[in-house]
């Protein structure tokens, strides 16, 4: 079988194509079993501000509790910018996760739109200008327009991360015809869908429409079992791989029958 | 300028009086932060963790830390 999990992204030879966050589970225990469920090879991090009364120790011990067990699970970290509603904000932010994480690797947020989480093309753009002119393998968290996209590549960007829904909806893949579009019209630029995946179907129907990676966080981490889940989708996405490789059978508008009978079985 | 000798800055939004003077290092030491744990900004520019030392706080200064959290 001449298929694999395996992948280059940013020169780094991946063999999961599962992405995963870190938010929002129950205890560092369960993050860390989850990580292991899943395979996953990298792991999203972030970065908050300190708050004044939280510059006594205690106010850090949980996320120090977590952070210590992500390093331990030897995955690659890919920080983030979420918060950012500026160019300059990211920008800024970029640096500091560069310098904390130890890494050059940033998940571009910059969001222009407070209910949906959308991203700001304009603001991206602009950071990802900077930031690519600093050194950073820029990771953008953005929408499916195609021209936008276009746009960050030729600001120097090697990666795209397309949302599938608004982050933390669940809601899948609210369009699978722009998602379809970008494979077609960029078959060389590696796609991670990144926000909204709600179930290993949608992750797996990602995989079907020839994404490279899938990136996501609450789907497990809310699960009741989300070890369970980090399961699931690991091989919700590895059959979505499979299948893209196979080559899906084109559909008909008709039936086509299956069994070679010779006409009717009764002259 | 607060007072002969002091400077009124802020930490993470929280006013401070601190020595004319005072370095980004400083400040972070006497918040009992590790050096290495945090990140830093002044204004909303990033300060290198190397740069701590040199960069001498002016009054009105906004200085930020950073620490790593989990993250989506």
């Amino acid at each position: 079988m001449g298929s694999s999990m395996s992948f280059h992204i940013a020169d780094v030879e991946l063999s999961s194509r599962f992405f995963l966050g870190t938010s929002s589970y129950p205890s560092p225990h369960v993050l860390q079993q989850a990580i292991a469920a899943s395979g996953a090879q990298v792991v999203t991090v972030g970065l908050k501000r300190q708050l004044a009364a939280a510059t006594t120790p205690n106010g850090q011990a949980t996320q120090n509790d977590f952070y210590q067990l992500i390093r331990q699970s030897g995955a690659r970290l890919l920080p983030n910018t979420a918060g950012c509603r500026t160019a300059r904000e990211a920008v800024t932010l970029a640096h500091m996760a560069r310098e904390l994480f130890g890494t050059h690797w940033i998940k571009l947020e910059v969001v222009g739109d407070e209910h949906t989480l959308q991203p700001d093309p304009f603001e991206l753009l602009q950071a990802t200008t900077e930031l690519v002119r600093a050194g950073f393998e820029v990771f953008p968290y953005c929408t499916d327009d195609l021209v936008s996209c276009r746009r960050l590549l030729d600001a120097g960007c090697r990666i795209l991360m397309p949302w599938g829904a608004p982050i933390g909806s669940g809601q899948g893949l609210i369009n699978p015809y722009a998602l379809r579009t970008l494979r077609a019209r960029l078959p060389d630029v590696p796609l991670i869908v990144d926000a909204g995946i709600g179930c290993p179907s949608d992750a797996a129907l990602a995989m079907e429409l020839g994404f490279d990676a899938v990136l996501l966080n609450s789907a497990v981490a809310l699960a009741h079992q989300p070890v369970q889940m980090a399961a699931a989708f690991k091989l919700g996405i590895e059959a979505g791989r499979l299948a893209y490789e196979a080559g899906i059978m084109a559909t008909q508008d008709m039936a086509v029958a299956t069994t070679p009978v010779t006409g009717r079985p009764f002259l | 300028m607060n007072h002969a000798g002091h400077i009124l800055i802020t930490v993470n939004g929280q006013e401070q009086t601190v020595l004319a003077g005072t370095h980004l290092a400083d400040v972070i030491a006497s918040a009992q932060l590790a050096a290495e744990a945090v990140a830093t900004a002044v204004n909303g520019e990033f300060v290198a963790r190397n740069d701590r030392v040199a960069r001498a706080l002016l009054a009105g200064d906004a200085v930020f830390t950073f620490q790593a959290i989990t993250g989506g």
